[in-house]
């Protein structure tokens, strides 16, 4: 599974990883977590509001920080 | 006194706290409102506790009609409007768009991609910062209604003005190539529901007041500096009426800072109980808000120093053109 963080190194993107990681431990998910920073590329997935999480290429949440439980969600398809 | 002059002092101005912090200060600490150390730890306690509670409470409700207009939703409004029209809805939008300055580049480049047009964009990326829907409730407790109506007034019109004159200097081509190649996409916006957009506005309380209560503090302990310490005829002969180049210092010394309104709200006013202008004052507000060293380091990525400066250069003079006017109108204001 490729996840990628899109943000600026703001410390919701920090939380954002941090949450994703419980997430993926718990559903015992092997997966590689990307950030990107590079402005020309968030905007390219339509991301305004930072942080955006995609997973597989598909931008699932946007501007804010999910949860463990809301990340699961979306990891689990 | 009538029920409407009760509710507008007792809530919005919160003359409750003002007399409990009084009792305090008197009572507690044993100190005269009269002596200078006695009213300045009254200002501070006062203010600070007055401001949090405002934004707590502001950013909440604010934060909730927020989460309607998100800048991917806002891209595609603003894009229906050509001309006069995109500039006046970039400039409206970018009041209830949540703004932090850390988005202003993806929005920057997302409005851009979208074809929106440079001039609209740049309408939203000044009135973004410079007035919202909680600055004016702010201003409201503060000041009043008139000067608060009359902040939201003149800042959207620098923004609709502010992005015209960019569309008209066709400044497009010193917007840094790469921003151009990227391509537009929509995405989708997961739809919230009720209680999505209450957890959403609570999030947005704890961020923002976990953000900005430094600069908070320092306001309000800059503010009770001016009110009791620094003697009228200083602040006078500096920022005062007489000095024909008040609304110039207040705006260059306003324009380096890097604050939001609510930091800015307690200096505000202790300039205005020494007596500077009300023009004065909202430029130096102005300044603090709207253009900042951080935000520009932000925007230098995505135009070159051209726009850049250009940007800069009509921002400031709006500021000034703005203060000097209300300096000259301000008998029909207060």
């Amino acid at each position: 599974m490729e996840i990628m963080i899109l943000g600026t190194g703001c410390s919701k993107c920090e939380k954002l990883e941090k949450n994703l990681e419980v997430a993926l431990k718990e559903l015992n998910i092997d997966a590689n977590i990307e950030k990107v920073d590079n402005l020309a590329v968030i905007a390219s997935y339509g991301v305004m509001s930072t942080p955006g999480l995609v997973i597989d290429g598909e931008v699932k949440s946007i501007g804010k920080v999910p949860n463990v439980k809301e990340l699961k969600k979306m990891l689990g398809k | 006194m009538n029920i409407f002059t009760w509710l507008n002092d007792q809530l919005l101005k919160m003359k409750w706290l003002w007399d409990l912090v009084e009792l305090l200060v008197e009572k507690v600490f044993g100190l005269s409102m009269g002596t200078r150390i006695g009213g300045s730890i009254h200002f501070f306690i006062y203010d600070a506790i007055k401001i949090f509670i405002l934004l707590s409470l502001v950013i909440f409700i604010i934060s909730f009609i927020q989460s309607y207009f998100p800048p991917e939703k806002t891209k595609k409004i603003i894009g229906r409007f050509k001309g006069l029209k995109g500039n006046i809805f970039g400039a409206l939008l970018g009041t209830v768009t949540p703004f932090c300055s850390c988005s202003s580049i993806p929005i920057f480049i997302g409005f851009i991609s979208a074809g929106l047009p440079l001039g609209a964009t740049f309408s939203f990326l000044i009135s973004s910062p410079m007035i919202d829907l909680a600055s004016l409730m702010l201003l409201m407790s503060f000041f009043g209604t008139r000067i608060a109506i009359v902040y939201v007034a003149l800042g959207l019109i620098v923004a609709v003005i502010g992005g015209i004159f960019i569309s008209k200097l066709k400044m497009e081509k010193y917007v840094e190539s790469y921003v151009w190649d990227v391509e537009n996409v929509d995405i989708e916006i997961e739809k919230m529901n009720h209680k999505d957009r209450v957890e959403f506005a609570k999030e947005q309380v704890k961020d923002i007041v976990g953000r900005v209560w430094p600069y908070i503090l320092v306001g309000v302990g800059i503010g009770a500096g001016i009110h009791n310490w620094v003697p009228q005829s200083i602040i006078e002969r500096i920022l005062g009426e007489g000095n024909p180049f008040s609304v110039l210092i207040a705006t260059f010394i306003g324009i380096p800072i890097y604050a939001d309104i609510f930091g800015t709200i307690p200096i505000a006013e202790a300039l205005m109980a020494k007596g500077v202008g009300i023009g004065t004052v909202i430029s130096f507000m102005m300044g603090v808000t709207t253009l900042s060293i951080p935000s520009l380091v932000m925007l230098s990525k995505v135009v070159k120093p051209r726009l850049l400066v250009t940007f800069v250069a009509i921002v400031t003079l709006g500021i000034i053109i703005l203060g000097y006017g209300l300096n000259g109108f301000s008998f029909l204001l207060i």
